[in-house]
């Protein structure tokens, strides 16, 4: 039993993208999905599944939208459905979509993720505290995770993130003007993607020069709070022939957690989830990293994506450093064009579910000006830091 | 921000009242527990005591916080992972205290110290070479 191309992405949405736009996050949302399902060919009626993460829930802003406020205001006929929060990653909302038409229990899934940060932030003073647990606030104790991260005022993703990248920097020599090229080539990507936030250029001078936000992570290392929404549709392989668009197969996904489901706890504080992830992504294809013609590994934070380079098999454990140096290797004419939209960190973060609408961009090549040369025919996009993660390796034959 | 202390973790949030750090140890076969479980993972049992280690740690890793999340007057700090000496990948988050800035390292030896806030006391540590501690308040 196997997932090896039975499920296929066949549209892709996406809404406006921008620092505080003040819309109704629903309104975003709906956005995208309407997108993808047009882009698809199909209509509202043939949606039989729903997917997402991480479903309705606080902080403001994390989450613009559940199941159920989706599913009500589009009226859609669902077999199958899920959202939650503890998914391999952000991604691992659409791995379950591939499962759930692989075997049946659906034949097209709308996938969704919205995000209305910037607007939360500028609205109610949040401060990004607590990514991915709900810090709460107030007089509020802490529980579950944060009750061993809040109390030594490690408030934020940044800290828990700014440990690994040191821990990696102690014992492998990593240096920041090695980190600085996932910001330096992002920035650079962004500049020729017109939905990109922040497309001014960016040189190795400005990122050193820039304030610390936590060491060895600076201001540049990242991501850019933004609203906005992606959807995409999923479909059972064998009716992807019959859609719009040439269908971008799910060659193999990445899910293992092998280690603990911790940002602290986990064994080798140089990698994180991501280590089991990647590796599995080979377990069950007859591709191999060499084969990949474009990678989109998130960026939250800068070092996630060296982190996901090593993990993939891209270099070796602790060549991530030389590996990216000098950015020559991973831009859009090098051997390995990497976050061709400008990432999170200069292209907004859409949380994860941005870099798997790149990489679907790029495949179908239509990225305009930031398009892959060689038309490209195999993309991995990986989302999650910490105890998040989860990948998918797409072809387009 | 404080830890909601319930029965299941209160010898680890409440053991600096008497100057003790203290987690969950298996009975039958030893193994430290942190955070808190009813079995212990190594070998299931449900034999669990409460158990004081010594204090000693080393850092595994650590990051100074610039970024002013929470309004402090001691930008930045040291938060940092590190290892309780008794077994191998236990391990805490925490605050360096008492030490300078350029003299944090990986794998520097630490023991713990206890900061009472309200019901809890917090587990730092600071330099366990006398020469290397330093006044200064967190």
């Amino acid at each position: 039993m196997s997932l090896r191309r039975k499920a296929a992405i066949t549209g892709i949405g996406q809404s406006e993208v921008g620092r505080r736009l003040m819309r109704d996050p629903l309104d975003l949302t709906l956005d995208a999905c309407l997108a993808a399902i047009e882009d698809a060919g199909l209509t509202r009626e043939q949606i039989d599944g729903l997917s997402t993460y991480p479903g309705a829930m606080g902080p403001a802003g994390f989450s613009g939208a559940g199941i159920s406020d989706v599913h009500d205001a589009l009226r859609l006929p669902l077999r199958w459905f899920n959202g939650g929060p503890e998914h391999p990653g952000q991604l691992g909302s659409v791995v379950e979509a591939c499962m759930a038409v692989a075997c049946g229990m659906a034949n097209h899934v709308l996938c969704f993720r919205s995000v209305w940060e910037a607007t939360a932030q500028g609205k109610g003073r949040r401060q990004g505290l607590g990514v991915g647990g709900g810090a709460g606030g107030g007089g509020a104790r802490m529980t579950g995770m944060m009750e061993y991260t809040i109390p030594f005022r490690a408030y934020s993703a940044a800290n828990w993130i700014a440990l690994y990248a040191q821990r990696h920097f102690h014992e492998f020599g990593t240096t920041r003007e090695q980190l600085a090229w996932i910001a330096l080539n992002a920035r650079r990507n962004a500049a020729l993607n017109p939905k990109a936030i922040y497309r001014e250029p960016m040189t190795l001078e400005d990122y050193l020069a820039v304030r610390m936000i936590s060491t060895p992570l600076c201001l540049y290392d990242c991501d850019v709070p933004v609203d906005g929404a992606t959807a995409f549709i999923v479909s059972r392989a064998e009716l992807g022939g019959d859609l719009r668009r040439t269908p971008l197969f799910v060659e193999s996904v990445g899910t293992a957690l092998k280690g603990r489901p911790s940002w602290d706890q986990f064994d080798d504080l140089t990698t994180m989830a991501l280590r089991d992830a990647g590796r599995a992504l080979w377990e069950d294809t007859q591709l191999t990293p060499a084969d990949v013609d474009v990678a989109e590994l998130y960026d939250g934070f800068s070092f996630i994506t060296l982190a996901w380079l090593e993990a993939l098999g891209f270099c070796g454990r602790g060549e991530g450093g030389s590996f990216i140096e000098g950015g020559e290797r991973i831009g859009l004419a090098g051997e390995l064009p990497l976050n061709t939209h400008g990432g999170q960190l200069s292209a907004g973060r859409l949380h994860g579910y941005g870099f798997l609408h790149e990489a679907c961009v790029q495949l179908w090549n239509e990225a305009g000006e930031r398009q892959v040369p060689g038309d490209p025919q195999v993309a991995v996009a990986a989302a999650g830091g910490g105890p998040l993660a989860g990948c998918l390796l797409l072809t387009a034959t | 921000m404080l830890p909601r202390v319930t029965d299941a973790n209160s010898h680890f949030w409440r053991g600096g009242e008497h100057g003790r750090l203290q987690f969950l140890r298996c009975t039958p076969c030893g193994t430290w527990i942190h955070p808190t479980s009813p079995r212990c993972p190594a070998c299931l049992s449900k034999e669990l005591s409460v158990e004081a280690v010594s204090g000693r740690a080393s850092v595994l890793t650590y990051t100074f916080n610039h970024q002013p999340w929470v309004p402090s007057p001691d930008h930045p700090y040291p938060i940092a992972i590190v290892e309780i000496e008794e077994q191998e990948g236990l391990r805490l988050m925490t605050n360096l205290v008492h030490v300078a800035g350029e003299d944090v390292a990986i794998g520097m030896a630490v023991q713990v110290v206890f900061e009472q806030h309200e019901d809890v006391w917090f587990p730092l540590f600071e330099p366990a070479d006398p020469k290397l501690r330093r006044g200064v308040g967190r």
